[in-house]
């Protein structure tokens, strides 16, 4: 058991800092770039994404272990998540708009935005390429989120910060976020060799 | 964006946009994750670009053929059900035909299912128009990503590994960031700067992207 639980634990810790999915795998840049300006709206959607990621990797796990394996439809695995990933935001949009409004007014647009990363289609994909037990599964899609809002917060608090900095012309936008996160993964890269899987 | 359903279509024109205007990553930004992951390699860029520009034209063509049977309200889960169809088309293929290139960006030839440049193409041109237009704007849109990619990739083939397509070809000590995860960052940085410099220079727009 005890064995087990460490297991997770550095599961999780590889998958937020070691293999963090923004600056060492790459995805997810267009949200990261798109909502990363204010940290308001950076903190938010790590919030839905987060759980989101949780839900839809241990939705998927089910799907694929217990419908795709069985009836041996696994080549069909990037349509079938794609449509788990659909229906999950919808579902959690209609339901958040009946239960929650509050929540639904704060962290709505976020949820429309989450279908379009690549982020939440890739963690049931290596979930599945991985062969990893439920609990795993779950504590990667944990890691993950994990690692996406810390990626998201560290880079929001940097531009609000930039706003004020005198960037030159042809560098102004895009394309200063871009050399910042080049030295945020400079950094990260630090964190290989942390923990040998 | 222009409705091109008039008989006049400038086929050129059209083929252009994509490439210079509209280029998908370093004027849209959109599209950027394989940008950065598979461009560490010349020969892995190219093909990825390849990949994108296959699926970009046939679901171009296929949204325009079958576009008067969809019904507007299931139109998006329509596109794309056809876009992860085309995806794991090329991904089995590319699986079969070039294993060992597969084996490094497997995961991101199955996540062009998730490009937005792909969905917008199908949702704002495919889906209003014939299917001749529709496959040159795949076209364009699809050289357009395969020229960034190329570009990134030679460079960052050239700086971080002395080699291009595998081959050696400057002997010296390479300069091993351009390949770390850091350096594709970098690179997109500094060529999105480079062609906004470009715009500014010499087409005299003070428009830059700010998004």
């Amino acid at each position: 058991m005890g064995s087990e639980f460490t297991k997770l634990f550095e599961l999780i810790i590889s998958a937020s800092l070691i293999n963090n999915f923004v600056f060492t795998r790459f995805l997810g840049l267009c949200i990261f770039f798109g909502v990363s300006k204010k940290m308001e709206t950076a903190v938010g959607m790590s919030i839905t994404f987060t759980a989101v990621m949780m839900i839809n990797a241990s939705l998927s796990w089910l799907i694929f272990n217990y419908v795709m394996i069985p009836l041996d439809i696994t080549f069909l695995k990037i349509i079938v998540f794609i449509g788990v990933v659909a229906g999950l935001v919808q579902a959690s949009d209609t339901i958040m708009r009946k239960v929650a409004p509050g929540l639904y007014y704060k962290l709505g647009i976020y949820l429309a935005l989450i279908s379009t990363n690549c982020i939440i289609l890739a963690v049931p994909l290596i979930n599945a390429g991985e062969k990893y037990s439920f609990i795993q599964s779950l504590a990667f899609g944990l890691g993950s989120g994990l690692g996406f809002a810390l990626a998201l917060i560290i880079m929001a608090s940097i531009r609000e910060k930039l706003e004020l900095a005198d960037v030159p012309a042809p560098f102004k936008g895009l394309p200063m976020a871009f050399v910042i996160t080049g030295l945020i993964a400079l950094a990260f890269t630090g964190f290989s060799g942390l923990i040998t899987l | 964006m222009a409705q091109h359903s008039t008989s006049t279509i400038n086929y050129k024109e059209l083929i252009l946009n994509g490439i210079v205007k509209e280029n998908t990553i370093f004027k849209l930004a959109l599209s950027l994750c394989p940008a950065i992951a598979v461009t560490s390699g010349l020969k892995n860029g190219v093909l990825m670009g390849v990949a994108v520009l296959f699926v970009q034209v046939m679901v171009n063509a296929t949204i325009s053929l079958i576009r008067n049977f969809i019904h507007p309200k299931v139109r998006l889960p329509i596109f794309m059900l056809v876009i992860s169809g085309w995806v794991t088309v090329t991904d089995l293929t590319m699986a079969a035909a070039v294993p060992d290139v597969y084996k490094q960006m497997g995961l991101y030839i199955q996540l062009i299912v998730a490009f937005a440049s792909i969905l917008a193409r199908a949702e704002m041109f495919a889906s209003k128009n014939k299917i001749a237009p529709s496959m040159a704007d795949g076209i364009g849109m699809g050289i357009g990503f395969l020229f960034a990619l190329t570009v990134i990739s030679f460079f960052r083939e050239l700086i971080g590994k002395g080699s291009l397509w595998g081959m050696p070809i400057v002997h010296a000590k390479p300069l091993l960031i351009m390949i770390l995860p850091a350096g594709g960052f970098f690179a997109v940085g500094i060529l999105m700067a480079f062609f906004n410099w470009i715009d500014m220079r010499y087409l005299k727009k003070s428009s830059v992207s700010s998004h």
